[in-house]
């Protein structure tokens, strides 16, 4: 049997590993003030590619303020917003091909919209109205499209880690020069799955991205609290991953590491883990209230390092976008989202015969019964049930 | 037609559906070139190569989890879990994930191509950890089809017919009948409707109703009846869910009485929910209360292995007291 000691020295005095055994470097390519260290590699980007990617920024801060503020108001049930980590979700969502399968955690809806989901779509699913493309089955937020390549969100966290090395698996076997990416958080990685994710990747040979965006809490639990080792990073290598620890907040840093895993992947049929290191700028969910667990001071000082500032002082040196145009882009998604929340907000919900679809192909008998037995009851009290009211 | 055990049907229908269906993938714990614990997949990996039969590390919650993530895009998953014991790390994927992939994604997504084998019950001295039967839990779930073949006949049918269904299903062997049972089984391909019970044999008395490994206990029960006069009929569920109330409701009117037997525990085991259904379907035509012969509600023991079992005495002895009351 073969076991992977071999090439190791041998010592005859006890002799202990600690956390600081293992260094880890961080890539860093883009500066706060928006250019670029001496020295840096650039990642492949051109001006398209660049506006790109700051669209989808722009719209995502959009969405999540005017998204939060309509949890506020009453309007919708829950949000997140991913304020803080669009560098490392972006930055990661622009080095791929549309083919690419994406599996998200749930804070990963700048990924969605850079694949092109529509503010439509987003609103459709936000409001569970009856265009919702999951008929409105789950909470906000739960966005998936197959058309986009978009796995739908499920809530337990952590599921989607050893899936990702299924999909990646598949995607070998069907011959494609595609990955899977899979998102989660460090909070994630304290769970089962990641380690059964991540060791089956490793030994199958599935060609998957497993990305750990390091926002630094897992709801209001710190770091501190969820690991003492040397972060996320140092597990890679114990289960023979490539592995590479890159500024969250960098978009540059972000795209450049992305771009090379996935070639590595595609041509290796192997997995990579990539740790961004970022900052959660907003709290873990409209349910949440970092003021009870996190200074003022901490934030402040992670909002000198927000990547979306970076990226757009990078943009304006280039000469790529003026402060005008910036301008005017957050006011166009402004009205749009704006306009897009009133019609979906009207929409009623998906009709009643909806509630026993998908559960199998076909409802069986039994599903079937419940279903005729329920109508009758909606029908015998429908004011008692104002959303189906005359449409059983 | 030739005499095999259940396990070789087993593995001609693994060797047929990997045959017929390129996307299909076999894995688990000791599938690949050692054939899993009971020898179910020997010689696979030799016929099919290595990317399509594997094994895993040991995580059952890896496993059910890469047979989501397969399926989801487009293959055919079938994991071995190497005991039904050992479902239980896996029971988050399977429950909150398997089970609803199409419903919570409106069918944007679905693991319909997901088939998990597992043996479970007892009879092999096993103890707690090598003999339970916990198909009841799945039951619960809504969007999991669950199996359990009785003979190597069924086992061969059932399996292709699992395999190909387009929803994921849960599929129990019964390991003690793996060596034991030997039957006459086609050589060719060929399925068994899920869903469907099976009248096994027809009577006038009571209804006797088991699936798997217990259908042979009943029917020995029902031998020991005969010799009383009592006549029983007997079917075999052999899907559990979704289950067959309309065919065990047609024979419980006709015979007015009806006893389950499971392997599992009493309490919150499926046959609790049968015969919730059947008194609300048949309330008028029951001459005596539905009576369950059933495991009791202890873990499974080691020694008390013989008396813990709902046996063919105990059944025989539950048929009279009916017949009787």
């Amino acid at each position: 049997m073969s076991n992977a000691t071999s090439q190791n020295e041998t010592v005859h005095r006890v002799s202990f590993l600690d956390k600081d055994s293992i260094r880890i470097p961080i890539l860093k390519i883009l500066q706060a003030d928006g250019t670029v260290y001496e020295n840096a590699v650039l990642p492949v980007i051109d001006e398209a590619l660049a506006h790109r990617i700051y669209d989808t920024c722009v719209f995502t801060r959009v969405l999540d303020e005017r998204m939060l503020g309509a949890q506020r108001q009453g309007r919708i049930s829950f949000y997140m917003t991913c304020t803080g980590e669009e560098a490392s979700i972006i930055g990661s969502a622009a080095s791929l091909d549309n083919q690419d399968v994406i599996l998200a955690q749930y804070r990963e809806h700048a990924a969605l919209r850079y694949r092109g989901f529509t503010t439509e779509q987003f609103m459709n699913q936000l409001f569970s109205n009856e265009k919702d493309l999951g008929k409105g089955r789950q909470m906000p937020i739960h966005y998936g499209s197959a058309e986009l390549h978009y796995q739908t969100i499920s809530s337990p966290l952590a599921t989607q880690i050893p899936q990702a090395t299924g999909v990646g698996y598949s995607l070998k076997m069907q011959g494609k020069r595609n990955i899977a990416i899979c998102y989660f958080g460090e909070g994630a990685a304290s769970e089962g799955d990641f380690h059964a994710g991540l060791n089956m990747a490793a030994v199958l040979k599935s060609p998957t991205i497993f990305f750990c965006r390091n926002n630094g809490y897992a709801i209001s639990t710190p770091t501190s609290e969820q690991f003492v080792g040397n972060g996320i990073a140092s597990r890679g290598p114990g289960y023979g991953m490539y592995t590479i620890r890159v500024d969250g907040n960098d978009m540059l840093a972000v795209l450049a590491a992305t771009q090379q895993a996935r070639a590595y992947a595609v041509e290796n049929h192997a997995p990579v883990l990539i740790e961004a290191m970022t900052y959660r700028l907003g709290a873990h969910s409209s349910s949440d209230d970092p003021s009870g667990y996190r200074s003022k001071d901490e934030e402040a000082k992670w909002q000198q390092h927000d990547p979306v500032k970076r990226f757009k002082l990078w943009m304006i040196n280039k000469g790529w976008l003026t402060e005008k145009q910036d301008a005017e882009l957050f006011e166009k998604y402004r009205s749009e989202v704006l306009a897009e929340v009133k019609i979906a907000e009207k929409l009623p919900m998906s009709h009643i015969d909806t509630l026993i679809e998908d559960v199998y192909d076909t409802p069986t008998p039994r599903l079937q019964q419940q279903l005729d037995t329920l109508k009758k009851h909606l029908k015998k009290y429908p004011k008692s049930y104002p959303k189906s009211e005359g449409r059983v | 037609m030739a005499k095999i055990n259940m396990l070789q049907a087993i593995n001609d229908a693994l060797s047929m559906a990997l045959g017929t269906d390129e996307k299909a993938i076999l894995f688990g714990e000791d599938v690949g070139h050692f054939g899993g614990v009971f020898r179910a997949t020997s010689g696979l990996q030799e016929k099919f190569g290595r990317d399509r039969c594997f094994n895993t590390p040991l995580t059952e919650q890896g496993i059910a989890g890469f047979a989501n993530g397969l399926a989801s895009n487009g293959m055919t998953a079938i994991a071995e879990i190497q005991f039904a014991d050992y479902i239980f790390p896996a029971i988050d994927q399977i429950v909150n994930e398997t089970a609803k992939f199409r419903y919570r994604s409106g069918n944007e997504f679905n693991v319909g191509g997901v088939t998990f084998r597992t043996p479970y019950g007892g009879g092999i001295a096993g103890g707690h950890y090598h003999s339970q039967s916990p198909e009841a839990y799945f039951t619960q779930t809504a969007g999991l089809k669950v199996v359990v073949p009785r003979n190597a006949y069924q086992a061969k049918g059932l399996l292709l017919a699992s395999i190909r269904d387009n929803n994921p299903v849960i599929f129990f062997e019964p390991k003690r009948l793996y060596r034991a049972n030997i039957a006459e089984v086609p050589e060719g391909d060929y399925e068994i409707e899920l869903g469907k019970a099976e009248v096994v044999r027809e009577g006038k008395d009571i209804t006797l109703l088991a699936w798997g490994a217990q259908v042979e206990i009943i029917e020995n029960a029902a031998d020991m009846a005969t010799k009383e006069g009592i006549s029983c009929e007997i079917i075999d569920l052999r899907t559990l869910a979704p289950w067959d109330a309309v065919t065990v409701a047609e024979s419980v009117k006709k015979t007015g009485r009806l006893l389950i037997n499971h392997e599992a525990p009493l309490t919150g085991g499926f046959a609790g929910e049968i015969a919730a259904t059947i008194q609300e379907e048949c309330f008028l035509y029951l001459e005596s209360p539905i009576s369950r012969v059933c495991g009791l509600d202890t873990p499974y023991p080691l020694i008390h292995e013989k008396e813990y079992m709902p046996d063919a005495l105990k059944t025989f002895d539950a048929i009279k007291a009916s017949v009787k009351f």
